[in-house]
């Protein structure tokens, strides 16, 4: 689907520029710094409520995720770096409202996946993703 | 682990020292006196023990300790426990059938398989790994295995039994209180062994009729479009070699029966929790969540109908 790529494309970049002019703000401001950028924050999501939501939910069915108990599955791929990945899904940009809509509905973004749309709520789905951007 | 309903929702779901049922209360009181007896006595020879090692111990008449606390107290000791044990064993259930309602439970590797009769039309309701009991009500569970020596254990409600290929065991048991009751494999029965879990939820009898007369009929045909596609991905996919759904393929039951499997809180023998992610999981790989277990992945198995199949897994309910 290549209008949907595009399009998903256009808006992740844009709002890369903006996060980008908001970390470098942000690193104005806080001094020290060493230029890291944070661009992968979700807002609202606590790492610790998404790890354990990842430990219920049992993502490790397929996933290996660190620090989260389970089969260590290898039906999807190894989550150890996701943090630090520039796609999702081998396609969409890696940032935080895409992480979000992937782990909420991951077919909707790219058909053919094996992943199921687990019923996750918004809120759940960001806990989710601010853990999985810990890891890097 | 936690019960997650029933009337003790904070007693963990497995634990010899949380009955519910009144074997279990028995056994757990025997063992209880049995390791408090054993304590105290321990603690007493030693007591003595250091104090016959003092420096200036009282000289004693040796006749006398050897008679008393050599002969005299452990007969007397002994005898009483031995007395109360006794006494406390004979009051467990009896071991029969005898107005009991009888459920089949036949040990694999690794997984339990289990038979229900059904009173409306007096058929086999074939079902896995999860045994569903009415409260208050003495049940007896004949038991066998189809390969190897299993044994089933539910530390809450009774006593261990063996589960023996070529010969029908019992055990009867009783549950007091509604609730789940978590059991396992208590005899090592290959590499699973350890992942060979089942639970017993205790339902109230009108609840439990209601139960058995959801399971006793043919999986629900689907609606959906997508749930469709899996049922057509089951049988594209040779699911029913192993597998079967009443209503759907009932060729052969070498797996367990799935005609109600989103029904169950768990897959794989107590393995992983019954929703579509892990169904999805364990069909593309259940080597991964279990290795050894005789289920093959399907790794050719295309991204939507893996979907659909488990959507569909999920929702036989």
């Amino acid at each position: 689907m290549p209008s949907l790529f595009t399009r998903t494309a256009f808006r992740s970049h844009a709002a890369l520029a903006l996060s980008a002019l908001g970390a470098l703000v942000l690193a104005g401001s806080v001094s020290g710094c060493g230029g890291q950028t944070d661009t992968r924050h979700v807002r609202g999501g606590d790492a610790d409520t998404g790890k354990r939501l990842m430990t219920q939910y049992q993502c490790t069915t397929c996933h290996v995720i660190p620090k989260v108990p389970g089969p260590n599955g290898e039906a999807g791929p190894s989550l150890e770096k996701v943090g630090r990945l520039s796609y999702i899904a081998g396609g969409i940009p890696n940032q935080p409202d895409n992480m979000v809509a992937w782990l909420r509905n991951p077919p909707a973004l790219k058909p053919g996946t094996r992943m199921p749309s687990m019923g996750l709520t918004e809120q759940e789905a960001r806990h989710m993703a601010a853990y999985l951007y810990t890891l890097r | 682990m936690r019960g997650t309903e029933g009337s003790a929702p904070d007693a963990p779901l497995q634990s010899v020292l949380h009955h519910g049922g009144g074997d279990a209360a028995v056994i757990g009181e025997l063992a209880w006196g049995m390791t408090i007896a054993g304590t105290l006595i321990f603690a007493a020879v030693m007591l003595l023990l250091a104090m016959s090692l003092r420096h200036h111990a009282r000289p004693l008449r040796p006749a006398v300790w050897i008679a008393g606390a050599g002969v005299a107290f452990p007969v007397i000791v002994l005898s009483l426990l031995l007395g109360w044990s006794t006494w406390r064993s004979a009051q467990l259930r009896p071991q029969t059938s005898n107005g009991a309602l009888a459920i089949s439970v036949t040990g694999k590797m690794w997984w339990w398989e289990v038979r229900y009769r059904d009173p409306a039309s007096g058929r086999d309701v074939v079902a896995a790994n999860e045994i569903h009991i009415p409260v208050g009500q003495d049940i007896y569970l004949g038991l066998n295995a189809a390969d190897v020596i299993h044994s089933l254990w539910i530390p809450a409600l009774a006593g261990k039994r063996d589960m023996i290929p070529g010969r029908v065991t019992g055990l009867t048991l009783r549950a007091d209180k509604p609730g789940i009751y978590r059991g396992q494999c208590a005899e090592y029965c290959g590499i699973q062994h350890a992942r060979m879990a089942l639970h017993v939820v205790a339902h109230p009898q009108a609840e439990f009729d209601a139960w058995l007369a959801a399971q006793a009929r043919p999986a629900v045909q689907p609606a959906d479009a997508i749930l469709q596609r899996g049922r057509a991905a089951f049988l594209d996919q040779r699911c029913q070699a192993c597998h079967t759904i009443r209503g759907v393929a009932e060729l052969n039951n070498l797996g367990p029966d799935l005609t109600h499997v989103g029904s169950r809180a768990h897959i794989g023998a107590g393995t992983l929790r019954t929703h579509r992610g892990t169904l999805a999981g364990w069909v593309a790989d259940p080597q991964q969540a279990k290795p050894g277990v005789l289920m093959p992945a399907a790794p050719g198995l295309d991204g939507e109908s893996l979907r659909a199949l488990a959507a569909y897994l999920e929702a036989l309910k």
